[in-house]
């Protein structure tokens, strides 16, 4: 039985996601110039981009196949759904029972299959190289992706997002050191996963190293907007899932809907100083070698297992 | 609020294991000393801990000791050694560390299994952190093994120790003062002797790599 103030906070949730998640962008980038010591672009930026692209003629390869004009589309949607399945502001969501936390990797995978297959399908060189490293950087990431959900499983029982934050939120405050590895070895798995420093540069369009431009490079107009857009769906269901899995607090619960008023505020707090962190940690790393990825993945892994077998030893 | 400080037992104890781990995937030898910095402070927080829960005084004794030791002078020491080396940026390269890694898993798992029934017979607050204590000290000992320069094999013995001292804090109260002296004194005197050895080595075989040491005659 779906209640209508869950159907309100599922609207609710899926328009501020999709409103919210290119400010997030612009807010991350401005205070990764900040910190780089350079004049910052204007925090509305990416919404301008987004207006620009939408605005522009899409111009297609001659061999295209319709895979490459749907890709955009289904990647957009694979996002937006995500974004509807993270409990942001309320844990009563009607589309929460549709995907327990492992469907939600599966829905990040099939983005990635579709983006990887467009890329691919125009066949220039760049296009197939930016596939072939996003499918390496993907499946090294979805197992620590799903080892880490699987050791909040543990703790409470569940794989919907939605039950895991509210045992999470709602039973009395303890210390998880399962929880404390995971929450690193999750960020180790964002970063990779959103193409940010450590793995891939965001800002750059140079060939050699370039990870997620490789993929997109043959887009153009609407297209192009939708995908940046889905990009920066994914930062911020990313950032949500992280907010819900390792920070629940003022989540709005089922039947109370008043606190959805105030979790919208402390989602934006939440997000904001996510935001600067994830800037902090971009300025102070030097992006490394594609080589040393596999490294850094195997990394995020291990601590994702160190988290659940330290579970099973503390109970905790 | 004591559950609360119990439950940062076992974070403090999760933070030694991942930071052994770390010094397993770590490549430069001035972050590797950087984190045995940082272990030993875990170290001295855990037994802090311990010590304000269980009341036993003479553990804020073994704190301040591990904290002069393992913070402040050892640390120290291995910065000048490695200046003096001159070996500050040295990278190793030689080790598959993913793989290394994955042993280390396993031995976690070993440490885990073992400690258990150990463990349940223990009545100490910290007896569930015995396991991970293991973990540590196997961790430290796979780093001995597989490192083949000096001063990282050096930094695993060290570790080792820290491991060691973890398990006599989590599963007992702690070992008796004068044990405690001794070992401390034990490892301040075996680091000064490895600093010697490590310049000998040096000396000889103009390299620290500790592969030089096996063959036994010369060519």
């Amino acid at each position: 039985m779906v209640s209508w103030t869950g159907l309100l906070a599922q609207i609710l949730a899926i328009a501020l996601a999709l409103a919210l998640a290119p400010l997030l962008m612009g807010w991350v980038n401005q205070w990764r110039a900040w910190l780089q010591n350079r004049r910052a672009p204007s925090l509305l930026q990416p919404y301008r981009t987004l207006h620009k692209l939408f605005h522009k003629e899409s111009v297609l390869a001659e061999n295209a196949s319709p895979l490459f004009r749907i890709a955009p589309y289904i990647v957009f949607g694979c996002m937006a759904l995500a974004c509807g399945i993270a409990p942001t502001l309320s844990t009563d969501l009607p589309l929460a029972p549709a995907a327990d936390a492992i469907a939600l990797v599966g829905l990040f995978a099939l983005a990635r299959v579709f983006i990887s297959l467009a890329a691919m399908d125009v066949g220039t060189a760049f296009g197939s190289l930016g596939a072939r490293r996003e499918m390496l950087i993907g499946f090294l990431a979805e197992p620590a992706l799903l080892m880490v959900l699987f050791s909040a499983s543990l703790i409470t029982q569940s794989t919907s997002l939605a039950r895991i934050v509210e045992t999470l939120a709602h039973q009395s405050f303890a210390i998880y050191p399962s929880l404390a590895v995971a929450g690193v070895a999750f960020t180790f798995v964002s970063l990779a996963e959103n193409a940010r420093v450590p793995v891939d540069n965001p800002a750059t369009h140079l060939e050699l190293t370039m990870i997620h431009e490789a993929l997109i490079l043959e887009y153009s107009g609407r297209h192009l907007a939708l995908i940046e857009w889905a990009a920066a769906l994914k930062l911020f269901a990313y950032s949500c899932i992280g907010l819900a899995l390792f920070f629940p607090w003022g989540v709005a619960e089922a039947g109370t809907p008043l606190a959805i008023l105030f979790a919208i505020p402390a989602l934006v707090l939440k997000l904001a100083v996510g935001g600067v962190l994830l800037a902090v940690i971009e300025t102070i790393n030097a992006k490394m070698r594609l080589f040393r990825v596999p490294e850094f993945l195997a990394t995020a892994f291990l601590l994702a297992v160190i988290a659940l077998l330290v579970h099973v030893l503390l109970g905790a | 609020m004591e559950s609360l400080l119990a439950q940062t037992i076992n974070l403090f104890a999760v933070a030694l294991l991942v930071l052994a781990f770390a010094m397993i995937a770590q490549r430069r030898i001035l972050t590797l000393i950087h984190l045995y910095t940082l272990q030993g402070a875990a170290l001295v927080a855990a037994t802090l801990v311990v010590a304000h829960l269980t009341g036993q005084h003479h553990l804020y004794g073994s704190a301040i000791l591990t904290f002069v030791l393992k913070v402040v002078l050892i640390p120290v020491m291995l910065h000048r050694v490695i200046d003096r080396l001159n070996v500050r940026w040295d990278v190793e390269t030689l080790f598959n560390i993913p793989t290394t890694m994955l042993i280390g898993i396993v031995l976690v798992i070993v440490a885990f299994n073992l400690a258990a029934p150990i463990a349940s017979l223990s009545a100490s607050i910290a007896r569930g952190t015995l396991g991970i204590a293991l973990a540590c000290m196997l961790l430290s000992f796979l780093m001995m093994i597989v490192r083949a320069k000096a001063v990282p094999q050096v930094i695993g013995f060290l570790s080792m120790e820290n491991g060691l001292f973890f398990a006599a804090t989590a599963a007992t109260a702690g070992m008796p003062m004068i044990v405690e002296l001794g070992i401390a004194f034990d490892v301040l005197v075996g680091i000064l002797i490895l600093g010697v050895f490590m310049f000998q080595i040096r000396e000889q075989f103009d390299s620290l790599d500790i592969r030089h040491l096996e063959r036994l005659k010369e060519d």
